[in-house]
């Protein structure tokens, strides 16, 4: 039953995104950049997901280390494991638009920089859980390094924001800039989708999660007997 | 026992430890001079430009050659058990990691200071006179490093990859405070002090200090014991 509402939720994210991504492209063309524009209704929602990933990686984090609870531990993986490929394709999709409208395809500026030191703080976490076997020690010191990592993030983003002067756009929705109501919409979309897409991905992660955990608990008990 | 006579007994343990078989300090040492070494040819050592990278390539040799003196910080522990019997004896988790700290910041303070001569000497720069903030610097960038080095050296001591996992975790969440420590020692090296302006970056490290002291002296309990 569980599954079925999953893969229904999944496609109607999906389902969401084509019709949305069929809307955007008939929208009219930006003035200065063109269609390159357009590629900020992936970019920013994409970002946005990843960030309530992180968020919620620390959330799991913390309460697996309150409750000892391998529930919490398995919700903050999923989380940064899907967090993680939201924050690669918002990293690739910044990196294409900067070779459209900047002529490179990556700039060391304020934003970049702490996107990628976020993406190899948070690979760094994935890379520690698959160096232990045993899964108390491995959940502990996952929760302990995300904790150390979710803290890192400001520290990064505040000192390369004194290191570097932004290039990076400033955000439409917060200096002033403004979106036709219409194309609000469509973003917001966009922005519903990717997050339920997000949302299914780490259920799904969630399920396997389980099932490796059964698989061990039996194998230890066919070692017993 | 009082909980500074504790970290400074575990301190004056690592040291002699460390004193008696001189086995990280030399490989942190010899590393040093070889990246120093290296750094000759990926540009021109003499000319004046040198000053103006030099914070990044002084925290570079630090940093590479201080993950070797932490990486054996806890693994000096594991033969003969010892880590177990230090972690049953009747001091709390956080005296031992600040005693080991501490010793680790000696360790690694002293590779610095030998070093910064030699680079000195080699790239034939002057770098001794903003002499005592560039000393300030040194100690709080080298406690980030250590304090950092310290509680990961502790998580990754029982893992597989022990040598190779600790400067992948420590490198991106140490970037602050490196990249504060790097624009720091290269205005100091070039003979301007602290200013208005670059003030900003020793408030940050000092920060960065700070709190994750505090975050390793919460949470090293939980690392040691479960």
């Amino acid at each position: 039953m569980r599954e079925k509402i999953l893969y229904v939720l999944g496609i109607v994210a999906l389902a969401i995104l084509a019709w949305n991504i069929n809307a955007i492209a008939r929208l009219p063309q930006e003035a200065q950049q063109g269609v390159t524009f357009k590629i900020i209704f992936f970019h920013v929602p994409v970002a946005i997901t990843a960030l309530t990933a992180a968020a919620v990686a620390l959330l799991g984090s913390v309460l697996f280390l309150v409750t000892k609870n391998f529930k919490y531990d398995a919700l903050a993986v999923a989380v940064t494991e899907v967090g993680l490929a939201f924050l690669a394709a918002n990293l690739v999709t910044g990196s294409i638009w900067g070779r459209e409208i900047w002529g490179v395809w990556w700039a060391w500026d304020a934003r970049l920089t702490s996107a990628l030191v976020c993406w190899l703080l948070y690979a760094g976490y994935l890379m520690l859980r698959r160096a232990i076997e045993e899964p108390t020690q491995r959940a502990t010191f996952a929760a302990v390094f995300s904790i150390f990592a979710f803290i890192d993030v400001p520290i990064v983003i505040f000192s390369i924001k004194w290191w570097q002067n932004l290039q990076h756009p400033r955000p439409v929705f917060w200096a002033g800039g403004s979106f036709p109501p219409d194309w609000t919409r469509h973003f917001l979309w966009n922005m519903a989708a990717m997050l339920l897409l997000g949302i299914v991905m780490v259920a799904v992660r969630l399920r396997q999660e389980e099932a490796q955990r059964e698989i061990d608990s039996l194998r230890r008990m066919a070692h017993v007997l | 026992m009082g909980f500074f006579r504790q970290v400074f007994v575990i301190a004056v343990k690592d040291l002699r430890a460390e004193i008696r078989t001189k086995e990280a300090i030399n490989a942190s040492f010899a590393f040093a001079l070889v990246i120093l070494l290296l750094f000759s040819f990926a540009f021109d050592p003499s000319a004046e430009t040198t000053r103006e990278i030099s914070g990044g390539l002084l925290w570079i040799v630090f940093a590479f050659a201080g993950a070797l003196v932490l990486n054996r910080s806890f693994a000096r522990e594991l033969p003969n058990d010892c880590l177990d019997a230090l972690i049953a004896a009747p001091i709390s988790g956080a005296a031992l990691f600040l005693g080991k700290a501490l010793a680790n910041f000696l360790l690694v303070s002293a590779v610095e200071l030998v070093s910064l001569p030699v680079f000195g000497i080699f790239y034939n720069v002057r770098w001794t006179s903003q002499f005592w903030e560039l000393m300030l610097v040194l100690a709080l960038g080298t406690w980030a490093l250590t304090v950092i080095g310290t509680i990961f050296s502790a998580l990754t001591v029982n893992i597989r990859l022990r040598e190779v996992m600790l400067p992948m975790l420590t490198y991106p969440i140490l970037v602050p405070a490196l990249l504060g420590a790097m624009q720091l020692t290269t205005d100091l090296v070039a003979g301007r002090p602290i200013g208005p302006d670059t003030a900003a970056w020793l408030k940050m490290l000092i920060g960065f200090d700070v709190v994750y002291t505090a975050v390793s002296l919460v949470l090293v309990e939980t690392v040691l014991v479960g």
